[in-house]
């Protein structure tokens, strides 16, 4: 009797123990410890992404556009976090980038992520959807989960992309033992053995952004692809079969079906361009993959470029993100995606230096509004304030503004303002866990806090709609977003009065109603509140008490979260 | 010829002979005349108006269901019953859908390439071949893309206990995807504002000066992505009369008996009211006919929950004069492999499984097809599954065939397959 005494009585110390733990956080450690600022101010860093801004820069002069003005710190790592993490910054983040005083902050900032596991998990979640998809695949067979976190490992390890996309292709072995086996064991249909078809189809469209797969029953309609040259691509997977031992390479050939007299034709492996860049040695899926990644197949570098951009922007710099036709030189922004792509292969497909570079750009820090605080067409008057001098592109940031009138679809497609894109399921749930959070929620957080994370996450991102592995295309708003958001479950767990819940802290421990307010604010819009926004807020909060404030506060969680703003990336 | 092509004959004959009458009445002078202005009035039948999906989810054995073989090596434990249409026999499990057969069109000769419950999903409620180079539209996404809103007030696309792959708007937009909603006893999601009308409201107008902030130099990017759109069409929603057509406890009690009191019962009798209310397609979906093992008592379950369900909703459907404007399609991703296996089981089998279709203007009594006793793998005259996607847009008065445009600028049509004529005038 006395022993279950015991052990009651300790589990509740371990539990008051846990709960005061997690009551008072620990004081976050540095973010970075060996930041090295210089790197970003070399000559070499410097040069790219100088002659990628005067691309932009020739451009908008020959179009007579006029771009807008860099967005503030703050938006800019907004920005940083959803699009590499998938959540928005944290109250305790915030306070960290503010203190910090230092050279080159965004970078700075981005240091920080880049050493985080969040960022590993959340990209290799993302390449994987461009890889093998979302769909459950063959039972057994297929380990999409074992995949994923071995690519994740991979980039948390910084391992150079075309390593990365070597084994994709190449490896053998079981698909638990070798994760990255699951990019062939996806595509085995009926327990037979992997696809050909569609591992060509997958290979030309994730690794090279090309969809050579609309060749695959006629030549394509508009585009040089003929349906001998996917035939020929397909057939490098000819061999490729499934035994005890794994996926491994057997001496099989591919047959294609001759849709006139149904007799099969043996097809010999072929590379569709570029054929001297096919080593002669190794197995089939060796010299397929060597070809795919090297270096002078700019279609790999292009393709990996595009989608960074698009992961870290939320829209590609050439549509769609995996369709860059071979004949691009009608894109506008090709160049731009070359410069990146050419940096990209020049640094042994360094992932983090290619992320560094798209930072750094003044297309990806520019503003998404036409011109602080003016509605599009009404800001004519400013223009007699900050005149636009001839010769733009040799003038420094904040002295360019737009000229008078609309905002055209052209300032939009030429990145002369950030373009707006409706933030992803898992990002909206990112950010409105986070912002009930005053402190970070990442793979440091309190296990139970992780848990009850990921099944609210579940929930709300099957409501909110998924679009699974087209995730990059064009998105609009949808009804059951909308009823989601106002009335749902986790919207109201997470922004109710509660001891947990960032607007009951807010409640308890801002110092005045004006604090309370530009913290709500920060916490979840990442921005402080304008002055209109201020005195409405304020105004609810004067001179309210315990219940009733948090309350109060939970109607202004509410509100920002039901905000276009925050279903914006901006 | 074919065994069942007399219910087609004889519905020929019977316009035929009315014609016949007219001309032995003495005005055989009108006769070609008469025939021009029969024509006529039937090119102008109103088109149907809303779709209703039955969706059978894990593939249905046809064999338990529109296309018993008794007595052979591949019909197993199933019997075989009369329906109202001579000649016409269906499995024993559905026996008030036998007494609905003269409303009912059977197609037992689909043909399919998908195997694969993800897949075969996909190509069955799209019309398409899962193709990695787009994303086609459901059915009722279609139909809510072409025809008019009318005075609606809810998602006129709506999916009654989704599955893992509800209907979706594919390459038309998020806004066409089907609403999900669940069992009609409890309330729909997510309606009702979660704080007390006083505070809702404040909440409300505090929103919109929050949005004009952020819309300051960026309006005409913000109205682009229709959330403020999207937000209205939901508080229309919330407060929308309409929404009590989800909810099926107002219905008297003999009618939800009607429909067999059970979920997907109640979902059948929702999907009712709600086409009343102009909504354009419903998809119900019953779960579980993915019969590996133990195939004949999960078909006798759920035929069970299926057949009063199915024949209610035709019945109901008929005494509100709503089955001339609805038509109801029940469907599933696959059929199932004649042999049984030895967890008397059967397997996938896209080749040579069943549908079967009611309503809005389709030949009630028809076969379309005929599998083979044997078993074999190809049915006697076969289609080709989007044959059935053809037929219901057609039925509609859409333009299936017509080329079209993606917004990444890929050509599609809405179906490449050709309506049935055995089941439609075409």
């Amino acid at each position: 009797m006395w022993l279950r005494n015991i052990v009651f009585v300790l589990l509740v110390a371990t539990g008051l123990v846990a709960l005061a733990a997690n009551l008072f956080p620990k004081a976050a450690p540095p973010r970075v410890e060996d930041f090295q600022p210089s790197r970003f101010q070399d000559a070499d860093f410097q040069s790219v992404v100088e002659k990628f801004n005067s691309a932009f820069r020739r451009q908008w002069a020959e179009r007579n556009l006029h771009p807008a003005p860099r967005a503030s710190a703050l938006t800019i790592i907004r920005r940083l976090s959803l699009g590499l993490t998938g959540t928005i910054p944290s109250l305790q983040e915030i306070r960290q980038f503010q203190a910090y005083g230092g050279p080159e902050p965004i970078q700075w900032w981005l240091a920080g992520i880049l050493k985080d596991r969040r960022y590993a998990d959340y990209l290799a979640e993302r390449l994987a959807r461009a890889y093998v998809g979302t769909e459950d695949g063959p039972f057994i067979l297929y380990r999409r989960r074992r995949f994923v976190s071995w690519l994740s490992d991979q980039l948390m390890e910084n391992r150079p992309y075309d390593e990365i996309v070597r084994h994709l292709i190449a490896d053998q072995g079981l698909w638990t033992d070798k994760p990255a086996t699951n990019f062939i064991t996806v595509t085995i249909e009926n327990n037979k053995k992997p696809n050909p078809e569609r591992l060509a189809g997958q290979v030309s469209r994730a690794f090279l952004a090309l969809r050579l797969d609309c060749a695959q029953c006629h030549d394509h309609p508009f585009e040089e692809w003929k349906q001998e040259q996917f035939q020929a691509l397909a057939a490098f997977f000819g061999g490729v079969r499934q035994g005890f031992t794994g996926i491994y390479d057997s001496n099989g050939v591919y047959h294609m079906e001759d849709r006139r007299t149904k007799k099969k034709i043996v097809v010999e492996p072929n590379v569709p361009f570029l054929p001297e860049l096919r080593p002669s040695h190794g197995t089939l899926r060796e010299q397929l993959a060597h070809w795919v990644t090297h270096r002078e197949n700019r279609y790999f570098a292009r393709a990996m470029a595009n989608r960074m951009w698009a992961l870290m922007t939320g829209k590609p710099l050439i549509e769609p993100v995996d369709n860059i036709v071979a004949d691009a030189s009608s894109y506008p922004l090709l160049e731009q995606l070359d410069i990146l792509a050419e940096d990209f292969a020049a640094h042994h497909f360094d992932l983090h230096r290619l992320i560094q570079v798209i930072a750094a750009t003044e297309a990806f820090q520019r503003s998404s509004c036409a011109s602080n605080g003016f509605v599009d067409g009404e800001y004519a008057s400013v223009l007699a304030l900050s005149p636009v001098a001839p010769g733009i592109s040799s003038l420094p940031w904040g002295a360019m503004y737009l000229t008078a009138g609309e905002l055209t679809p052209a300032h939009v497609q030429t990145w002369a303002v950030f373009p707006l894109t409706p933030l992803r399921p898992e990002q909206m749930v990112g950010g409105l866990l986070q912002s009930a959070s005053l402190q970070t929620i990442d793979s440091e957080s309190h296990i139970l806090v992780r848990i009850a994370t990921a099944a609210g996450q579940n929930e709300f991102i099957k409501r909110y709609g998924d679009a699974g592995k087209n995730e990059l295309e064009p998105q609009t708003g949808t009804l059951p977003q909308r009823l989601l958001l106002m009335n749902g479950k986790l919207v109201k767990e997470k922004t109710e009065q509660g001891i947990f819940n960032a607007s009951s802290r807010i409640a308890m421990l801002a110092p005045d109603d004006k604090k309370a307010v530009e913290t709500a604010y920060l916490a979840v819009l990442s921005r402080l509140p304008t002055a209109e926004e201020s005195a409405l807020f304020e105004k609810w909060l004067a001179g309210t008490k315990g219940k009733q404030r948090a309350r109060t506060l939970e109607d202004i969680y509410w509100v920002l979260i039901n905000s276009m703003e925050f279903s914006l990336n901006h | 010829m074919h065994p069942f092509d007399h219910h087609d004959r004889e519905h020929l004959l019977g316009r035929r002979q009315f014609l016949q009458a007219a001309s032995l009445a003495g005005m055989s002078w009108l006769t070609p005349l008469g025939e021009m202005l029969a024509r006529q009035a039937e090119r102008k039948r109103q088109p149907a108006q809303s779709l209703i999906v039955l969706w059978l989810a894990g593939g249905p054995s046809q064999l338990e269901t529109f296309d018993p073989h008794p007595g052979t090596l591949i019909g197993g434990e199933t019997k075989a019953i009369k329906t109202s249409v001579k000649g016409v026999q269906i499995a024993e499990g559905l026996p008030r859908l036998a007494e609905e057969m003269h409303s009912i069109a059977l197609v037992r000769s689909l043909m399919s390439k998908e195997g694969d419950h993800e897949r075969g999903t996909y190509f069955m409620k799209t019309g398409h071949r899962p193709d990695p180079t787009v994303v086609h539209p459901s059915i009722g996404a279609i139909i809510c893309h072409e025809l008019p809103v009318g005075k609606t007030e809810i998602p006129r696309h709506i999916s009654i206990f989704p599955g893992a792959w509800p209907a979706r708007g594919g390459y038309l937009g998020g806004q066409y995807d089907a609403f999900k909603t669940y069992d009609p006893l409890g309330p729909v999601p997510d309606l009702r504002p979660r704080v007390p009308p006083h505070r809702d409201e404040r909440r409300m107008e505090s929103l919109a000066v929050v949005d004009r902030a952020f819309s300051r130099g960026r309006a005409s990017q913000v109205r682009s992505f229709l959330i403020d759109d999207q937000r209205r069409a939901a508080r229309t929603m919330m407060s929308s009369e309409q929404i009590k057509a989800f909810d099926v406890s107002l219905e008297p009690e003999k009618q939800r008996l009607l429909y067999g009191d059970t979920p997907f019962g109640r979902g059948c009798l929702a999907a009712r009211r709600l086409i009343e209310v102009g909504v354009r397609c419903v998809e119900v979906t019953l779960s579980g006919w993915d019969s590996h093992a133990n195939n004949f008592e999960i078909h006798k379950n759920l035929n069970e929950i299926l057949d009063p369900a199915f024949a209610g909703l035709l019945r109901d459907l008929r005494e509100r004069n709503l089955l001339d404007k609805t038509i109801v399609l029940c469907a599933g991703e696959f059929g199932r492999t004649p042999k049984i296996n030895p967890a008397s089981g059967r397997d996938h089998w896209p080749t040579g499984f069943s549908v079967a279709l009611a309503g809005g203007g389709i030949r009630g009594g028809v076969v379309v097809g005929a599998t083979d006793p044997q078993g074999g793998p190809q049915p006697e005259d076969p289609r080709p599954a989007h044959d059935v996607h053809a037929t219901i847009l057609h039925a509609l008065g859409i333009d299936y065939g017509q080329l079209r445009q993606t917004p990444i600028g890929r050509t599609v049509r809405h179906s490449i397959g050709t309506p049935i004529k055995e089941l439609i005038d075409v």
